[in-house]
């Protein structure tokens, strides 16, 4: 049966019109990939090196299971918001003789297989071989390696079980945030110390190596945890049957001022509020208005110039970004009824463009408290969200002419991942990286009035243009309306 | 009003559909009928200009399809659930259609509250979004949302198929007095051979997509349609 699986899920895979046109990002991917394994191998062989050296008087397994509470957190914070939980087609399956076990044991164990899993072990290994060579007791060494694959199993099965929790719940990913925040919070005020209890376990652990049970016991839970989720899920009743939402409706009436435009807007903003996909990504906006506090607060980001257009570019842009590259997917589900109706292209857009202005100017109108980290910082952050409205967003408008990719709404959050993941973040990196590069150059070269006034002159310029660049992005769209249809009209 | 010229279309090396001509008259009501994969689905997407012709060209009242947007005021259509918007509920779909359809509000609810029968009390008021409905009822919807803004050209494929037997039965009286009262054309397809005799006046048979027969519907329609498709039953055995 499982060989049937693995055969299902390759054709799935490699038949997908997403991969086969989208080569280079999944070349990309891989360079991404490798790059991290040679960053982890590299940090596994010196770390007992490093250890000691910064550390000559204590014992280096001790200093490192210090740290590993923040390990932990860091690495469920990045699975939580980067690692799905694999999807399987199971609805084709549930009439065939296959026994429902089967299924959620093959989805788990292909979860098993994550990149996220293999990765530590490029760094856990070579260090626990480097502390054999290094004379460290043998015994010690290897319970201690093997307790950090199961720790790291663990959290990868912790990690779907947060998810499978948070989705069901409407404001996502905030109970992870709070839970997270106040462990974190709890050490670093030294009311509890999760630092030295986690390193404590590790090293009661790795000393008497018939504890590696405990854990292997913790795993066994979660993978069981995981598994009841999973069978429950499997009835169609669960998946498909949703219970019915009572709809929501707002008055949208102000959307007329916009003239012809208004209708689109309308849809818009109710896209945005009925889908749980989107509703998320519209809540995260709170984070990217907070982001700056993150770095302001400590004098050495505030005196780093370059920084504040990045921070700029990012929070006021946050929208921006994570609405504007998946235009027009968003509308995937029913793009050929806008195909045949009376629509004009230009319209279409322009709604999306005025939804993604607003968002700017809101962000920009909220994070004006930034001032009080130095006038000049809120000055940065005007000029990138300038830049925002009369580059970015025809930029990223012009992108989604490119977008081959079908977002299905309607499906649960629990199955819908589709688009999300690192790729989303790799085609932020532009937006963001190339206003960060021309202030950071020309701040150091010319000073930093010249670098507020190229970024607000790019701007500007995009503005002024805005009717030549919407038709010529009209005209992109245009041409590969019929490639959209056909992609969008594909099963991913 | 549509016109198809020397019409083909061919996915790398299978051709799917040849019609070298075919007219339909402004007001007549069409039925195409035909196996699957017959291309039935194909002409349709290629009248909407949502697939594009590999060769030949339909002109739809003076339009080329694929060259001109300005066939689509007065043409609307109904292919599959995809063109709903799940998102929605009902009366802000057919709200939405209404509004790129040049139609307020008003004569929206004028033009649905007609439909009070075809709906049977599930679809207006019912505080549901369209992804929430049975199949049933959201082809209802859709079929309806097709209707607003008084087209001259509906195109519905298989409207027949998901619907309940009273739901079959008032559609087709709505179709028949659309294309008899009102002048609309009315281009259908459908498997289902009885309801295509009763709602057509004429009927066209594609068979891997050729038409191979071009009916005007009389008594006897129904019958010869019956044979010609039990004899494609009969050859096919024989061959095996």
């Amino acid at each position: 049966m499982i060989k049937h699986f693995i055969s299902l899920e390759w054709k799935q895979y490699f038949r997908s019109s997403y991969w086969q046109k989208s080569i280079a990002l999944n070349i990309l991917l891989v360079f991404f990939a490798l790059y991290f394994v040679a960053i982890f191998l590299g940090g596994g062989f010196i770390l007992l090196k490093v250890l000691k050296k910064l550390f000559p008087d204590q014992d280096p397994f001790v200093v490192l299971n210090g740290f590993l509470f923040y390990w932990i957190i860091a690495d469920l914070l990045i699975r939580f918001f980067l690692q799905k939980l694999p999807v399987m087609t199971v609805k084709p399956l549930l009439t065939l003789p296959v026994k429902r076990s089967t299924v959620v044991h093959f989805v788990l164990g292909k979860s098993a297989l994550s990149f996220f899993n293999f990765l530590p072990l490029f760094a856990i290994i070579p260090f626990s071989i480097m502390a054999i060579n290094d004379g460290f007791e043998t015994s010690m060494v290897i319970t201690w390696m093997f307790t950090m694959i199961i720790v790291v199993l663990v959290l990868n099965f912790l990690n779907f079980i947060i998810e499978a929790v948070s989705s069901d719940s409407e404001y996502s990913f905030l109970p992870l945030l709070l839970v997270v925040g106040s462990l974190y919070a709890l050490n670093y005020f030294d009311i509890v110390s999760m630092t030295s209890i986690v390193g404590g376990l590790f090293q009661t652990v790795s000393n008497t190596p018939i504890l590696i049970l405990a854990p292997a016991a913790v795993l066994g839970i979660c993978y069981a945890y995981n598994y009841k989720i999973l069978k429950d899920k499997l009835y169609l009743d669960a998946s498909l049957q949703s219970k019915v939402e009572e709809v929501k409706a707002a008055d949208l009436s102000w959307t007329k001022r916009f003239g012809d435009i208004a209708p689109f807007m309308q849809l818009d903003l109710k896209l945005i509020w009925r889908n749980k996909r989107t509703k998320s990504m519209a809540l995260l906006m709170i984070i990217g208005l907070l982001y700056g506090l993150f770095f302001y607060p400590q004098q050495i980001y505030r005196e780093m110039e370059f920084m504040w257009a990045f921070i700029g570019i990012f929070s006021t842009g946050f929208f921006l970004i994570n609405f504007g590259q998946f235009i027009p997917a968003w509308d995937s589900a029913y793009y050929k009824m806008l195909m045949s109706q009376n629509i004009k292209y230009e319209q279409y857009l322009r709604s999306k463009f005025i939804l993604m202005v607003m968002s700017v100017v809101a962000m920009f109108v909220l994070g004006i408290p930034y001032v009080y980290f130095g006038w000049k910082i809120l000055l940065a952050h005007f000029a990138a969200a300038v830049y925002n409205i009369g580059v970015n967003s025809h930029v990223i408008l012009w992108g989604g002419s490119y977008n081959r990719k079908k977002i299905e709404l309607d499906k649960k959050a629990a199955f819908n991942y589709q688009g999300t993941g690192a790729v989303q973040w790799l085609i932020g990196i532009p937006l963001m990286l190339v206003p960060m590069a021309l202030f950071g150059l020309l701040n150091w070269l010319l000073g930093f009035e010249v670098a507020i006034g190229t970024l607000l002159i790019l701007g500007v310029t995009g503005v002024v243009l805005h009717r030549r660049l919407m038709s010529f992005i009209t005209s992109k769209y245009l041409d590969s309306k019929y490639k959209m249809i056909d992609a969008f009209s594909q099963d991913t | 009003m549509i016109q198809t010229k020397e019409l083909s279309k061919t996915y790398s090396d299978t051709t799917v559909l040849t019609i070298d001509a075919l007219d339909i008259p402004k007001g007549q009501s069409f039925g195409l009928v035909g196996n699957n994969g017959a291309g039935k689905t194909t002409y349709f997407s290629l009248l909407l200009d949502l697939i594009k012709p590999t060769t030949g060209s339909i002109t739809n009242d003076e339009v080329v399809v694929s060259e001109s947007e300005d066939w689509k005021p007065h043409t609307s259509a109904f292919i599959d659930e995809s063109f709903l918007i799940g998102y929605l509920t009902p009366e802000e779909y057919f709200y939405f259609i209404g509004d790129l359809r040049g139609q307020n509000k008003a004569d929206v609810d004028a033009l649905t509250s007609q439909f009070e029968d075809f709906f049977n009390g599930e679809i207006i008021g019912k505080k549901k979004y369209l992804r929430d409905l049975s199949k049933g009822n959201q082809k209802k919807a859709g079929i309806v949302a097709a209707l607003i803004g008084n087209p001259d050209v509906i195109i519905l494929d298989e409207p027949f198929a998901n619907l309940d037997p009273s739901t079959q039965i008032r559609l087709k009286g709505i179709l028949k007095d659309l294309a008899e009262t009102k002048g609309v054309t009315v281009l259908i397809s459908s498997h289902d051979l009885m309801h295509v005799t009763d709602v057509c006046e004429r009927i066209v048979v594609l068979e891997k997509g050729e038409v191979v027969k071009d009916l005007e519907t009389n008594p006897t329609t129904l019958k010869e349609l019956e044979a010609h498709f039990a004899g494609n039953l009969m050859i096919s055995s024989e061959e095996e």
